[in-house]
């Protein structure tokens, strides 16, 4: 084995991003398939029977056999895996047990509403919440405006622990049935967009707010930006070339962490507010115990957690290069 | 973590009256467990102890309330009889939120408990298997850690069923993996401790490894961390139960309520916004709690700015710089506050440099003098506060510039070396920005001029002056090099003076020796002074043109550093003088050292910084501090008692120190 | 072995036995594959003697220490104490290992578990092979402290509560606590103080002729190493590159990376160096994963193939080999600070 190890010792040292990216997509390949096996163990694993169980009670036996076998229920194990695995190399996610239509049509007609809210929200996060830390770290720097920063932490822990679902529903009441400043629900233009936004958007901007301060307050202390002060270069120099740098590393990376949590935390404010994305599909397929359509929601929102971790994974990369070079 | 350093006998014993000084006496703040006396901390317990209340209290009071429908009242908005209003069979909504404080609150710290209780084995298991598997488990944990939890969440309780029990073990499952890698990196951090090696090399077994060492180690963060969790699985659960998956009609909790208050919120939000308060309510008590837990313990004092001392009085006459002079201070100061007192680091020193010359500042750590060089160069952190009786640096009284005149003439004609290059460099930054940037800001250089200046410099400290080093960023340079480029980037502006702060204590002796003879040439070829700053007595005597001796925030002993090695008259001075290990001295010969507890930092005695490690002590010394005393052209020694000359070398006086 | 001749050497018995290190290389798994940081070491440190050895950073010192003390296992080699070879195949006996051989550490703010007093760490060490009654243990703590000079006062304070020195003695007590018959000392006065440092290293050489263990203490400060030292080996990126009797210390060294070392050192008293001009080095160490061709130290050499002409062995052939004492294919002179003649024969081995 050591030849082996040598030899890829040496393609690191040669190409660290080659094979940097190829680590990373065998991971994410990795990921996908457990992911695909997990959606498929699902509507196997569910206790009672799931068919049975969406078609209701008093359906006939015959309609419930017809349908499990149209779900390839009947086959063995293995032999569903390959079919299941082949249908979706084909796009087929099969037909909703309820309604009967076809799961990768619904999917393909709301997944675009999801994505926008995710990456809507993801950009307010980062739009306040790193220049506002950066501004609060700077202001309460070295134990300066005790009261500035106990206001902060209060605020940022309450909102914080504010989840995104029961912020939608005060939202809800107070600004759009209250106020009818915004719609209450449903996709009708951009300012339906404003409510669920800001639903999604602002505990994690707290959280991530607070982490930037942190990294601020870490890297003022920290001996280069000393030595930065004695070249005494201008204070915005100082802060945008020396510190913002630095303390983004960090925090870019527990915001990477944020996009995969938005996109799972759309499910709940979809329901809130009635959005046509795969969330309130998924939430609404649940109660109804539709399997088809949970399973195909959870399969789609994890390929896009996983490609949103990847995505994130490589900015980093591209923003601080020494990473590459420690992983591999 | 750790307490502070001095022992505290000590200082009691000789300072019994004056404790926390110089601070005004502000807050009294005792350093643990204050925690909980801030306002936050009683806060968090009153929240806490309200929701513990409810939740016992709640089912009993209300709980027959909650449960009786009412067909004459049914979908009521809020009435006086019922504050809330009332559900589709005209419960009281009141009632009924009070009531499931227990059912919603039993669930998540059942969760959390669970998950965390698996995670942390897990985690455990990783630490103490070996090999394969220990990669497979991490490998494994990694794998789940690449999903948010609530989605593992919500597809686990979709899988157990719909249901509260469901809804917990999904939960659990979702928040183990969390456990699990917070665990290993607590473990995998304390492994790698040497106080472990040690107990490996002790043979200790691995059991004992893990309850002695590992465990007390690793047992406070994680507490910490469940308490967090208990909060978000609360709001993780009540979503659940919000999305249909958790608890079912006819057992109910504040997600079940909120998403039955959600269905009418378009005629009467109060059953919606109830619901949600008390989930926000009880999800911030406990990250609340987390953030106080966590400040208690890291014991984290806040530094407050320091009431300083007031500045001494302005002599009547302010004599003028000398003009050869590039700096001169008289009497600099330094207070700074640490936790509610103020230590005086420095106090009362005196130095000044010619053009070109090279001075050494030589003391063992806590001595001051590092906090004097930042004093001189304006780097102070934050809350510290120097003052002087006269400080002149380049031919101005540093006292009567503005902030801009003082900004613009350290600009220029000040640099500074630090002591670790590995830190000095900002990591994201290419070594061309760095080396540049100064002058380009202060000069107003253009940037290909600055670049061809940069290659001079860098040729001059022996880096061939290639383009390619310019465009590398400083972590791919060796120790060495960085340390070249800081001088290079700190001769890039001709300074009249430069500050080393112990360049290369961080450095091999080769690389050492590299480096001095860098700095001594920039002191010949442009006439820099040098203010060099080291513990290391020969280093400075094989370098510099005059020493200083500093001791308890004090300069002690200032003289010609050729005389230092048998013309030193201050016992502290011949005491380092003596310890000196060269490759001439004796082999066999235990050099006479007195150790002891190093100089108090709070600085209020009256006495001799030296006092307490002293040999030949006298009564006057314990209550008058000594006054510096010129005893030769260029040696001034601060001591009532200096010791004779002309100590034939080998046979140092100090061998009294020994009894 | 011809590597620490000076020393005497006897091997009866396991107390008061030293050590001997034969062919011990150890590998680590590096970002980009192994590297060999010790490199085929031999070496024999007498009971009650003391070998020094030095180095700097990167040239393999710790990973030595540790893989002597079964912190890190060696991948080749054979470590003995007494002649009892080092057990790697029983796990069993591997953890008896320490009550032969101990280690003291450089840092001493890390060295000691930051929760324990004084008086918990000396008892776990003292309670680790043998058992002591709660009477005998305390005793036990007693005698320690008072042989690295702490008064029994600190037996209930936290390391936190200690100064540097304080902490290092405590460390050096806890190793010596199982009597073992060798102690490593890795660094142990690089992160004092000067004159604490004087103290320690006094300390030490007292303790050893109190106490009768052999000593291997690994340094980069060759004036700290001459001062305890019987022996002083000089190691280089993984190998040791020269043995010398520390008497013979500066002038009688014939590596050029030892004359470098020395001429490097600073002197209060204007340096008795090895005579001849102050050698420069150029560089630094290189990268331990892919040592130069040839002799590890021609690229920096002062009188290598860079700076003398003609000196092409130098950087085709190896001039090291197990039981050379110099390993150099131009030597300096023993007692000579000259420049070794140009063209001089290789002497380069005792052999």
């Amino acid at each position: 084995m050591p030849t082996l190890s040598a030899r890829f010792g040496d393609l690191a040292r040669r190409h660290p991003w080659a094979v940097f990216c190829g680590r990373r997509a065998v991971r994410l390949t990795v990921l996908l398939l457990l992911v695909v096996t997990a959606s498929f163990a699902m509507i196997r694993l569910v206790p009672g029977d799931p068919v049975r169980a969406a078609l209701g009670v008093d359906a006939p036996p015959d309609l419930v056999a017809a349908k499990r076998r149209e779900l390839g229920l009947d086959r063995e194990l293995t032999a569903q895996y390959w079919w299941y695995l082949r249908r979706l190399a084909h796009g087929d996610l099969g037909v909703s047990l309820v309604t009967g239509e076809p799961v990768a049509e619904l999917i393909r007609s709301r997944l675009p509403a999801t994505l926008r809210l995710a990456v809507l929200a993801f950009a307010c996060v980062l739009t306040v919440a790193i220049p506002g830390g950066m501004l609060a770290g700077v202001l309460t720097r070295g134990g300066r405006r005790p009261r500035t920063e106990l206001t902060l932490t209060a605020t940022t822990s309450v909102v914080a622990g504010v989840p995104d679902f029961v912020l939608a529903a005060g939202l809800t009441a107070g600004l759009a049935v209250g106020l009818r400043a915004f719609p209450v629900a449903g996709d009708l233009g951009p300012q339906s967009y404003v409510l669920p936004v800001l639903a999604l958007a602002l505990a994690p901007t707290a959280v991530l707010l607070r982490i930037v301060r942190v990294e601020t307050l870490r890297v003022l202390t920290a001996d280069h930006v000393r030595a930065a002060r004695a070249k005494r270069l201008p204070a915005a120099t100082l802060y945008l070339r020396h510190v913002a740098p630095n303390a983004l590393t960090a925090s870019l990376t527990i915001a990477g962490s944020l996009l995969p949590a938005l996109i799972a935390g759309t499910v709940l404010v979809e329901k809130v507010f009635a959005w046509p994305g795969i969330g309130s599909a998924m939430a609404q397929s649940v109660v109804a115990q539709d399997y088809a359509v949970v399973e195909a929601s959870v399969l789609v929102l994890g390929s896009a957690v996983l490609v949103a971790n990847f995505l994130v994974d490589l900015a980093l990369a591209l923003l601080d290069p020494r990473s590459v070079i420690r992983e591999t | 973590m750790a307490p502070s350093p001095s022992s505290p006998s000590s200082r009691s014993l000789r300072r019994p009256s004056r404790g926390g000084d110089g601070d005004g006496g502000s807050r009294p703040s005792r350093p643990s467990r204050s925690c909980w006396a801030t306002p936050m901390g009683v806060v968090v317990l009153a929240m806490l102890g309200s929701l513990a209340v409810l939740a016992v209290a709640g089912p009993l009071w209300w709980g027959h309330a909650a449960d009786r429908p009412d067909p004459s009242a049914v979908l009521q908005g809020p009435t006086g009889r019922h504050p809330l209003g009332t559900d589709h069979l005209g419960r009281d909504l009141l009632a009924r939120l009070l009531a499931s404080t227990w059912p919603s609150l039993l669930p998540a710290v059942a969760a959390t408990l669970l998950g965390a209780a698996a995670g942390i084995t897990l985690g455990a298991l990783t630490a103490v298997v070996g090999g394969r598997a220990r990669r497979l488990l991490g490998a494994f944990v990694n794998l789940l850690l690449a999903f948010p939890a609530l989605l593992i969440a919500m597809f686990f309780a979709a899988l157990f069923g719909a249901g509260a029990r469901g809804a917990v073990f999904a939960l659990a499952v979702a928040c183990a993996p969390g456990f699990a890698r917070l665990t290993q990196t607590l473990a995998a951090g304390v492994a790698g401790t040497d106080f472990m090696a040690a107990a490996r090399v002790l043979g200790l077994r691995r059991h004992r490894l893990l309850l002695r060492h590992v465990l007390p180690h690793v047992a406070e963060p994680l507490l910490l961390n469940v308490t967090v969790a208990v909060g978000s699985a609360l709001v993780a659960l009540s979503g659940l139960s919000f999305l249909g998956l958790g608890a079912q009609s006819p057992s109910y909790d504040w997600g079940l309520l909120l998403s039955q208050g959600l269905e009418r919120v378009y005629t009467e939000p109060l059953p919606a916004v109830a619901p949600g308060i008390a989930i926000v309510y009880a999800g911030v008590a406990f990250q609340l709690l987390g953030e106080v837990l966590a400040k208690t313990a890291t014991r984290h004092a806040a530094p407050r700015h320091a009431e300083g001392p007031a500045p001494p009085p302005a002599p009547a006459g302010r004599r003028p710089a000398s003009p050869d002079h590039v700096l001169e201070v008289e009497d600099l100061r330094v207070a700074l506050p640490a936790g509610d007192r103020t230590i005086r680091p420095v106090r009362g020193v005196s130095l000044a440099l010619r053009r070109g010359e090279m001075v050494g500042l030589v003391g063992e750590s806590g001595s001051g003098k590092s906090l004097t060089a930042l004093a001189l160069a304006d780097l102070l952190p934050d809350g510290a506060r120097a003052t002087w009786n006269a400080h002149w640096f380049l031919g101005a009284d540093v006292g009567s510039l503005t902030r801009g005149e003082r900004h613009r003439q350290l600009a220029t004609g000040m640099a500074m070396v630090f002591q670790n290059p590995a830190s000095a460099f900002n990591p994201a930054l290419r070594i061309e920005t760095q080396l540049t940037e100064a002058v380009r800001a202060h000069h107003g250089t253009p940037r290909d001029q600055a670049v061809e200046q940069a290659l001079v410099q860098l040729r001059r400290v022996a880096l061939p002056g290639e383009r390619r080093l310019l465009r590398s960023r400083p972590f791919q340079l060796s120790g060495g090099q960085r340390q070249r480029v800081a001088i290079a980037a700190a001769s890039m502006l001709r300074p009249d003076l430069v500050i080393a702060d112990e360049p290369t204590t961080a450095l091999d002796v080769t690389v050492q020796r590299q480096i001095m003879d860098l700095l001594r040439r920039l002191r010949r070829d442009d006439a820099t002074a040098i203010l060099f700053i080291s513990h290391d007595i020969a280093l400075v005597a094989d370098t510099c043109d005059r020493v200083l001796v500093m001791y308890g925030g004090t300069i002690v002993e200032s003289l010609p550093a050729r005389r230092l090695a048998d013309g030193a008259r201050h016992p502290y001075t011949r005491m380092l003088v003596a310890s000196v290990l060269d490759l001439t001295a004796e082999r066999d010969g235990t050099p006479p050292t007195v150790e002891g507890p190093p100089p108090d930092a709070v600085g209020t005695d009256p006495g001799c910084p030296f006092l307490d490690r002293c040999p030949q002590r006298l009564d006057r010394c314990a209550v008058e501090g000594p006054v510096p005393t010129l005893l030769a052209p260029g040696h001034e020694v601060a001591c009532w008692r200096p010791l004779p000359l002309a100590a034939p070398p080998g046979q140092p006086e100090t061998e009294e120190a020994e009894t | 072995m011809s590597a620490a001749g000076e020393v005497r050497r006897t091997h009866e018995g396991s107390r008061g036995a030293g050590l001997a290190l034969y062919d011990v290389t150890v590998r680590h798994h590096g970002p980009y594959g192994p590297i060999t940081a010790v490199d085929g070491v031999s070496l024999e440190v007498a009971p009650g003697g003391t070998v020094g050895l030095v180095g700097e950073s990167g040239s393999g010192k710790s990973t030595l220490a540790r893989a002597i003390v079964g912190l890190d296992r060696p991948s080749g080699g054979r470590i003995t104490v007494g002649g009892r070879e080092y057990p790697a195949r029983r796990a069993a006996e591997r953890r008896r290992w320490g009550r032969q051989v101990q280690l003291v550490f450089q840092d001493p703010d890390t060295a000691l578990d930051p929760r324990m007093t004084v008086r918990q760490s000396l008892a776990e060490a003292a309670g680790a092979f043998t058992r002591l009654d709660r009477r005998g243990r305390e005793r036990r703590i007693a005698q320690l402290l008072e042989l690295v000079g702490l008064d029994a006062g600190c037996a209930g304070r936290l390391p936190g509560q200690l100064s540097g020195g304080q902490r290092q003695r405590v460390a050096v007590a806890r190793a010596l606590a199982v009597d073992p018959a060798v102690l490593v000392a890795d660094e142990v006065t690089s992160a004092l103080d000067g004159s604490v440092r004087a103290a320690l290293l006094g300390m030490l050489r007292d303790l050893q002729r109190r106490m009768g263990f052999a000593m291997l203490f690994i340094s980069h400060d060759l004036a700290a190493v001459r001062r305890v030292s019987d022996t002083v080996a000089v190691m280089y990126l993984g190998r040791i590159v020269e043995t010398v009797p520390a008497d013979a210390l500066p002038d009688g060294t014939r590596h050029p990376y030892t004359r470098t070392l020395l001429s490097a050192v600073p002197s209060l008293h204007g340096g008795r160096r090895p005579a001849g001009e102050p050698l420069p080095l150029s560089g630094e160490a290189p990268d331990p994963a892919s040592p130069p061709t040839g002799c590890r130290f021609h690229p920096r050499c002062p009188v290598g193939p860079s700076r003398r002409p003609g000196r092409d062995v130098c950087a085709v052939q190896d001039p090291w080999h197990e039981s050379a004492r110099v390993a150099c294919h131009f030597p300096y002179p023993a007692g000579d600070g000259a420049d070794p003649a140009y063209g001089a024969r290789p002497d380069a081995d005792g052999a």
